[in-house]
């Protein structure tokens, strides 16, 4: 039945090169901001919300953008969220099959890597097209602690310190590049968090109500996941415009105190 | 007529199994393994349909070894148990079961604990500090619940296992001349002496 279907969505171009997947990241770089931390203690994801229409009924349901897989993995998409919402139901499936087989929680990179392969089943096959989404895991396992792990429509995946999806994700990756320190604590990295949103979202100003920060941690053996309250994220727009009102200001004192040419 | 036991103590546990092949009233083999180790931690002892024990044995030893190479990383005693479980059970409700019973006894490693596990043909399961299969569990297990201790030296453990082999020989009236014996650590797998039915005072 692959003759009913455009069979050349899966094929290489002359260049060596796969139209489709490169297409699949094209959509997924239009899409809401997704921005992830690995800390010492925890690791941060943090997403742009885009459907910030007032007519949204958005009081009842856990998240947007940020997805529980299971006890201890959570994750974060961009790109086309009909697409996200099937990986996601299979990442949940197969991280219960898992637990079904062996009486423990599945570790994150293997989860990562199962739908990867799927993933890069629909890239070499079936004549289908490719997920036009990009996943942001955040998860703990008890062989590598947290880690952070991000997949992209092509099937590839890896681990990161810390990285960026979607809309100006590259401009986020360099200032993270810059400015993210190993062993930085949960708190810190909440603080980075907004610092390079504020400063690459094409918004003129943060507000709560565009931005969804989700936080990972341990306690007492079991990892917990917490979304970052209203007044919690208007606390730190705030000192994130406090920090840079005193870096402009220190700025232009620099420059008053220099002797005119 | 089979008869393996297994017990727990704080740091390592010891497997005993007879090494007896009979089919019908005929002893076929004198020198039976009846263990099949799974990891460098990890030791199962099977008992049951002949045939069947060795087929089953091998497959989840080597599937738990593709985890290993898959991973990086082995499987903890306790999620190989419920792997085996798992098995048991899909087969159970198939075309036909596996007809095997049998003790795993892994040292965790990250948890830094000894653990026993019991599993029959019907897959159910138990993490338990001493256990049996066959006609000798009716024997053995009053003696264990009267003289074990989970803090016994090596030396003690062996000794409750001698007494209670010597119960079976007393009163089991199958002969079941001699049982090898398997200790398990965090340093892994260890051969005991063999323990012989005949220089057991009884």
């Amino acid at each position: 039945m692959a003759r009913r279907y455009d069979s050349r969505t899966t094929i290489f171009s002359p260049e060596g090169r796969l139209y489709q997947v490169e297409y699949a990241m094209e959509a997924i770089a239009h899409a809401g901001t997704c921005l992830g931390i690995l800390a010492k203690d925890g690791i941060i994801l943090a997403a742009e919300k885009k459907n910030t229409n007032v007519l949204l009924d958005d009081e009842n349901f856990f998240s947007d953008k940020i997805y529980k897989l299971y006890d201890d993995m959570v994750c974060s998409v961009a790109g086309i969220t009909s697409d996200a919402n099937v990986l996601t139901n299979e990442l949940r499936l197969i991280a219960q099959r898992y637990f079904l087989q062996y009486g423990e929680p599945m570790p994150c990179e293997q989860l990562v890597s199962w739908l990867c392969n799927i993933k890069q089943a629909y890239t070499q096959y079936g004549g289908k097209r490719p997920f036009g989404v990009s996943i942001l895991y955040a998860g703990w396992d008890k062989h590598y602690g947290f880690q952070l792990y991000q997949s992209d429509p092509s099937g590839n995946y890896g681990g990161w310190k810390a990285t960026c999806i979607g809309n100006y994700s590259n401009a986020a990756i360099s200032l993270l590049k810059q400015d993210y320190k190993e062993e930085i604590s949960l708190q810190e990295a909440k603080a980075l968090v907004v610092k390079i949103l504020s400063k690459t979202l094409d918004t003129t100003k943060l507000s709560p109500e565009k931005l969804e920060i989700a936080s990972l941690y341990r306690e007492k053996n079991n990892t917990k996941m917490s979304i970052l309250k209203h007044e919690e994220v208007k606390r730190l727009i705030e000192d994130q415009e406090r920090v840079e009102k005193e870096e402009e200001a220190q700025k232009k004192r620099e420059a008053e105190a220099r002797p005119s040419t | 007529m089979e008869c393996i036991l297994g017990i727990r103590f704080n740091d390592f546990i010891l497997l005993a199994a007879d090494t007896i092949d009979s089919r019908s009233i005929v002893v076929m083999k004198h020198d039976v393994d009846k263990f099949f180790p799974l990891s460098k931690n990890l030791l199962m002892a099977v008992c049951g349909e002949s045939g069947d024990t060795t087929q089953f044995s091998e497959y989840i030893a080597k599937n738990v070894h593709l985890y290993k190479m898959k991973n990086d990383y082995e499987l903890s005693p306790r999620a190989s148990a419920n792997f085996t479980r798992r098995m048991l059970a899909d087969s159970l409700r198939s075309r036909e079961r596996y007809n095997v019973n049998l003790l795993m006894a892994g040292y965790d490693e990250v948890e830094k604990k000894a653990e026993l596990y019991y599993m029959d043909y019907l897959a159910s399961m138990m993490e338990l500090p001493y256990c049996a299969h066959g006609y000798g569990s009716y024997f053995v297990l009053g003696c264990l619940d009267a003289y074990y201790k989970p803090d016994m030296s090596v030396a003690n453990g062996y000794e409750l296992l001698k007494r209670c082999i010597a119960e079976i020989s007393k009163r089991f009236s199958i002969n079941l001349p001699t049982f090898s014996v398997k200790l398990i650590d965090k340093d892994g797998i260890h051969d005991q002496e063999p323990i012989h039915a005949r220089q057991l005072v009884i």
